[in-house]
């Protein structure tokens, strides 16, 4: 293990540990950020919401985007699974259906990035999946 | 500002920075009680650990009380040494002691010169308020020294001489809380232990929880057996001390008195330990200079320094803690093993009379003493060379039971031939003693000249550890003088990493010499008491007619009929020891 | 690396161990290696998270769930519901004790609303043992701030103007004593860390040993720096294994990264840590004892002046402080005094972390700022008093504390107030008493515990302690006197007042404080011979209540002493001489026959 020999060289073993610890910072401050939640259930996964989910969690950490990306259980739209909600901080919750890789990438990069709207919303009469 | 004013009991006094509360009082003479407090000046002691809080005073402004013996007085300090609030927690803290101590006072060893009980008296406790469980411990008896914890009242002063003076390490305090007790590690017997029975523990202890172990009930029956001789050996420190037994000044010397007394109590001959102390400068003296002649002539196999060897506490200390030195200190015994080696050989042959029908019986300032008698190898055939060793304070009891009169006892001489002394083995009793008393013989017989001066005065004092350069004409003797064990560790310390330049050493193990022994009438932290004894003895020194040991007309004659010359077969057999390593 | 799409953190803590936490994390390696997760789910071993009640607790990332109670057995339904069908456990999920509503994120349990978490930072939240993650959040960070661009004297004024004071209980100012060490010349000076916790019922500081060992390593080597000491030594009661060993490892850990030894961070300071060992004696956690136990004499105070700062460990100026003031100390550095000060109270300021236990609903580790208020403590956090009772009294500041009644259940928590109020802060042990609790049965189990734990040096606390407690236990069996009430308040504030050290010198608080608020429960126990809350055995009596007995000869057959007399079908009597007062009669008779009197 090579030793930390600067105040310089300790920061910059930070930046490279941060990335550990960013989905536990992130949990704890889930409302001042972006939170996905891909429909995990059966349905879900038999249509590739797996990767759906890994494309999420890789891509939003390669473009630096502070989201939080959960699965949850069948929203309910098992005919446009993979489902995904996303949630903009301060914003209701949208949920999108038929999310395959491409769609996911529209969505980061115009819904989330730039805040437009984008094909596919399903609408919603509750408030979040939860409630 | 090395100065500070405070006010004790609402009068001024100016101290030095750094003086405590308690001595602040007492130099303008308030005394403020103690228990646990001791301090001998001169001789670096001082126990205090605060711990029995009886010397808690009022400071103005202090959330509590603070203890007199270890709290520095400040600038501005306003102390009351008697108000109520101290006063009421001295007396509960006293109550409390008490409540955890035996009070069969009446038929205590230590009644009558027991510290609690003047303390209880002092603070006028009629009353015990607490009542409940009492503390229980078994008693130690070892064969110098009995342990009744029951008594103790953890005031560590024991613990100190034997950690911080003596660096011997057997006790300290053990367990926890209530059950707290000054003992030897897992609580094991003391004679199991590397004790080397100084008995410092005995002499400071306050109340009766170490007491020596009493040998006057034997005496008492050998004297009044009428089949057997019973001699009488005394120690040069006891003439110094006995006498205050018997309310007299500390430092008179009683050695009249004393041989009167013992007369009185019936010994057959009244001998002097003295007369054992020139035989051992006359071998020990000789031992030297054999030494110091081969070193000088170049022989490699030689060990130098010499070291004494007539403190029975310090042959212990080496046996145990430096047994891979044991060749280095001088092989002649202890003056009172010589005198009863002699006596139950040369003495008993010139009475007619077997070994076993005499009865030698020795006064010491010591209870390491009664250890070194009860040691195997002097005793022949299973017939111990003395047979008991009984302290100053121990005669003075037998002295006070016998109802005799002490201070109006006539001034009598010892008998002859084994009372005959010298002032050299007078200064046996006191640090520096034994090496003046080698020097003078050494010298002479070295140089073949006569002393310029008898008093070494390079050699007298109180510091714990001495040095000097004596000059035997032209050839330069370094001497080295400790006294505590603690500063013989350092002396021996220096010796095993090859730093040592001394020619001879002497070393005792009692602060003072033996004059501080653990058998003396105690001092109850009274340093000048011992200074007083030190004085005493050069005082007797001086006032004696002959005072190097080979001009004792009768040591002179012993070696003409009975032993031929110092280190003889027959000295040797008689007069000389080996030592063993009881570290292993 | 590879990137988790899930985490999932357990409590490492020496509670949730014993209850298997270990096991937990087994099972969930071995299943997750099963069910093919382990490239995407990753298991992390934490520190505690305070919530001891619940253990083990395991917490699920990203979404934050907190599951309670979790035993082995549980896993692999967490990993086929929750990891691979994104549904909860629902029956894992903390309810509200009030509400009976499942709370799934500790975030919205009241337990956890009202706490500040400055010295538990990082615990329950970074894995102990991984350096990298007490780096990611800042470590070392104001180590390297220290060493790279300020001087000692700034470092201290920084400690200096955030209020911080020690929170071992002495509350003494923590930068004062820094500059009081620093300015002391000396040639070799120490940093020594007291992990000497003693108290009955705290946890404070082996949790934070536990959960953070780095935060306290980061902290003496700063002190090191500002004081001129080059070694450290953390003093610990080897009855705290796990504390030991993650101290260990982060000690090692630390060490390779050139964070201690020589030239840290290329500044020239060089410093290091050593462990050593206590064998668990409470008076030990006073500084003096402390420094004479790692010297290898035997524990027990000697009397200050002079302090360790002049002469400590060895006879050199040593700095001590607890476990939970060095934990504080990046912080302060890494966020400024100004920041530190916002928190708190006038005179105290920061958090204060205690240990919840007694007759709580929610037993655990809490970190609140100074001045919240003892109800919001019991009440809000603490979910109040266990079975709907009601509240006594609470015992801050352990066996040298006292007793606080419901008098000043809205006293702001400081130094100074619990002072006032006749306590103190102590280390921050905190046992809550309710209605069943027998205030002089109480006074008593503190006062054993001093009797024991005295280390028998001075002789009020030796003997004085002693004798308390003897009449308290005359007193608990109804053989106390009046006299015996006024010689407890005699006899302890004589203790108060001539014992040695502050073990001694606050041994009788529990006596005097519940004598103060709690005086007619003495008296009841004198002159009426009966203990008001039912507690001192030797002063119930069991009788039969003559008509409702049914002769079912239940309690007959079931009194271990044969105390019990009476034909089927007729009423029973109980013989009071040869009653154990075990109870068990009251607990199996079907109709209220037993009267508790």
């Amino acid at each position: 293990m090579n030793k930390i020999t600067s105040l310089a060289d300790l920061k910059k073993m930070k930046d490279q540990v941060q990335n550990r610890l960013k989905m536990r910072e992130n949990s704890d401050a889930v409302e001042t950020l972006v939170q996905i939640k891909v429909g995990m259930a059966t349905c879900g996964i038999a249509s590739g919401a797996k990767d759906t989910m890994n494309f999420f969690v890789e891509e939003t950490s390669h473009q630096a985007i502070d989201a939080v990306v959960t699965q949850t259980g069948c929203m309910g739209f098992c005919y446009a699974e993979p489902t995904v909600e996303v949630t903009l901080p301060g914003k209701e919750p949208v949920v999108f259906g038929h999310v395959d890789k491409a769609k996911a990438r529209e969505i980061i990069d115009r819904y989330i990035i730039k805040g437009e709207l984008v094909d596919g919303m399903i609408p919603m009469n509750f408030k979040t999946i939860h409630d | 500002m090395d100065i500070i004013n405070v006010t004790v009991d609402n009068k001024p006094v100016v101290v030095r920075k750094g003086t405590t509360i308690l001595e602040a009082a007492k130099s303008i003479g308030i005394k403020i009680p103690t228990l646990c407090h001791m301090k001998l000046d001169d001789l670096s002691i001082e126990n205090k650990p605060g711990g029995c809080r009886i010397c808690v005073v009022e400071v103005k402004g202090r959330r509590n009380l603070a203890p007199a013996c270890c709290t520095e007085a400040t600038d501005g300090m306003e102390i009351s040494t008697h108000s109520i609030r101290a006063i009421n927690a001295r007396r509960t803290v006293m109550e409390l002691i008490l409540s955890d101590h035996p009070s069969d006072c009446l038929v205590c060893a230590k009644s009558g010169n027991c510290e609690l009980q003047d303390m209880a008296h002092q603070l006028g406790i009629r009353e015990i308020h607490y009542k409940g469980e009492q503390s229980t411990y078994r008693e130690d008896t070892s064969p110098a020294i009995i342990r009744e914890l029951n008594k103790c009242i953890l005031c560590r002063r024991c613990e100190m001489m034997c950690n911080e003076v003596q660096t011997v390490g057997v006790l300290s305090a053990i367990n926890r809380g209530f059950e707290s007790v000054v003992s030897p590690a897992f609580e094991m017997n003391l004679d199991h232990s590397v004790c080397t029975y100084c008995g410092q523990c005995v002499a400071v202890c306050p109340t009766g929880a170490l007491t020596e172990v009493d040998h006057t009930g034997a005496v008492v029956r050998a004297l009044a057996d009428p089949t057997k001789t019973v001699i009488v050996q005394t120690a040069p420190a006891v003439r110094a001390a006995l006498g205050e037994e018997f309310e007299m000044e500390p430092g008179t010397l009683v050695t009249g008195k004393l041989v009167a007394a013992l007369r009185r109590l019936g010994f057959d001959y009244v001998f002097d330990t003295d007369f054992g102390a020139d035989l051992t400068i006359m071998e020990e003296g000789t031992e030297l200079l054999n030494r110091l002649t081969r070193h000088i002539q170049g022989d490699p196999t030689v060990k130098l320094p010499i070291l004494t060897s007539c403190c029975p506490a310090w042959v212990k200390f080496f046996e145990h803690q430096f047994p891979d030195m044991k060749d280095i200190p001088s092989t002649a015994r202890s003056p009172q093993q010589m005198f009863g080696s002699i006596a139950k050989s040369y003495f008993a042959e010139k009475l007619g009379i077997k070994r076993e029908d005499l009865v030698v019986v020795s006064i010491m300032p010591c209870v390491a003493k009664k250890y070194e008698c009860g040691r195997d190898e002097f005793a022949v055939d299973g017939n111990p060379d003395v047979d008991f060793a009984i302290t100053t304070r121990e005669l003075a009891a037998l002295i006070k039971v016998s109802n005799i009169q002490f201070r109006l006892l006539p001034n009598e001489d010892f008998d002859n031939p084994l009372g005959e002394s010298t002032g050299a083995a007078v200064i046996f009793g006191t640090t520096g003693g034994v090496i003046e008393a080698a020097v003078r013989t050494a010298y002479e017989l070295h140089t073949g000249k006569d002393l310029p001066r008898i008093d070494f005065t390079e050699l007298r004092g109180m510091e714990g550890l001495r040095s000097a350069v004596i000059d035997f004409n032209g050839l330069p003797i370094h001497i080295g003088i400790a006294h505590g064990l603690g500063n013989a560790r350092k002396l021996l310390e220096e010796i095993r990493s090859g730093k040592s330049h001394f020619h001879a050493i002497e070393i005792m193990s009692c602060p003072g010499g033996c004059i501080g022994g653990g058998g003396q009438p105690y001092h109850h932290g009274n340093a000048e008491v011992l200074k007083k004894r030190q004085m005493a003895i050069y005082r007797e020194d001086a006032n004696k007619a002959i005072r190097k040991s080979h001009e004792n007309p009768y040591i002179q004659k012993l070696y003409e009929e009975y032993l031929g010359h110092p280190m003889s077969e027959k000295a040797h057999h008689l007069l000389h020891t080996v030592y063993f390593d009881r570290k292993h | 690396m590879s990137e988790y799409n899930m985490q999932i953190l357990i409590c490492g803590g020496t509670g949730c161990k014993a209850s298997e936490s270990e096991e937990i994390r087994n099972a969930f390696t071995e299943l997750l290696n099963e069910y093919g997760l382990e490239e995407e789910v990753q298991v992390v071993m934490t520190g505690c998270f305070g919530f001891c009640e619940k253990g083990p607790i395991v917490k699920m990332m990203p979404d934050n769930t907190f599951y309670v109670h979790v035993t082995p057995a549980d896993t692999e339904e967490i990993i086929k519901e929750h990891i691979v069908k994104g549904r909860q456990v629902e029956r894992l999920l903390y309810r509200d004790p009030v509400t009976k509503t499942v709370i799934h994120d500790s975030k919205h349990m009241d337990f956890y609303k009202k706490q500040i978490r400055i010295a538990l930072r990082n615990c329950g939240f970074i894995d102990p043992e991984s350096i990298d993650e007490y780096i990611a959040r800042d470590g070392y960070q104001a180590l390297g701030t220290c060493l790279t661009e300020r001087t000692p004297e700034q470092v201290i004024d920084e400690i200096k103007r955030s209020g911080l004071r020690g929170r071992g209980g002495g509350g003494f100012p923590t930068g004062l004593k820094w500059e009081i060490t620093a300015k002391v010349p000396g040639d070799q000076k120490y940093v020594v860390c007291n992990a000497d916790e003693g108290d009955p019922g705290a946890f404070m500081d082996r949790s934070i040993l536990e959960g953070d060992p780095h935060s306290v390593i980061e902290a003496m080597a700063i002190n090191g720096y500002c004081t001129g000491a080059t070694k450290g030594l953390v003093y610990i009661r080897a009855e705290y294994p796990l504390a030991i060993a993650r101290l260990k490892i982060a000690l090692r850990q630390a060490r390779e990264y050139g964070l201690l030894g020589t030239d840290i961070l290329g500044s020239g300071f060089d410093f290091d840590i050593e462990i050593r060992y206590g064998a668990g004696a409470f008076v030990c956690g006073e500084e003096t004892a402390l420094i004479h136990s790692m010297e290898g004499c035997r524990g027990e105070p000697t009397f200050k002046p002079p302090f360790p700062s002049e002469s400590g460990f060895l006879g050199k100026p040593t700095n001590v402080n607890n476990v939970e003031t060095y934990a504080n100390i990046p912080v302060i550095i890494n966020k400024g005094a100004d920041w530190f000060c916002t928190i708190g109270s006038e005179k105290s300021k920061g958090t204060k972390v205690f240990a919840l236990a007694g007759k709580i609903n929610n037993v655990g580790l809490i970190e609140v700022p100074m001045g919240t208020t003892l109800r919001e403590v019991i009440y809000d956090i603490g979910g109040g008093i266990r079975g709907g009772k009601k509240f006594k009294a609470v015992q801050t500041g352990g066996p040298s504390g006292g007793l606080l009644t419901t008098e000043f259940l809205d006293t702001p928590i400081d130094y100074d107030n619990l002072t006032a109020a006749g306590s103190m802060m102590g280390s921050g042990g905190m046992i809550v008493m309710d209605e069943d609790d027998c205030m002089v049965a109480i006074a008593k189990f503190y006062l054993g515990f001093t009797v024991e734990e005295s280390c028998g040096k001075c002789a009020p606390c030796r003997i004085g302690n002693k004798r308390l407690y003897e009449i308290l236990e005359r007193i608990t069996e109804g053989k106390g006197t009046m006299e015996d009430i006024d010689r407890l308040q005699l006899l302890g504030n004589v203790i108060k007042d001539a014992s040695l050290c502050g073990l001694g010198q606050t041994s009788p608080n529990p006596v005097l404080s519940s004598l103060k608020h709690f005086r007619n429960e003495y008296l009841a126990h004198v002159r009426d011979q009966s203990c008001p809350a039912g507690q001192c055995k030797a002063l119930v009596k069991y009788t039969v209540i003559e008509d409702k007995c049914t002769g079912c000869t239940l309690c007959f057959r079931n009194c271990p002493v044969g105390a019990i007399t009476g034909e089927k079908r007729e009423v029973h009597f109980i013989d009071q001489s040869l009653c154990i007062k075990c109870g068990v009669c009251f607990d199996k008779c079907k109709f209220g026959a037993i009267l508790v009197s």
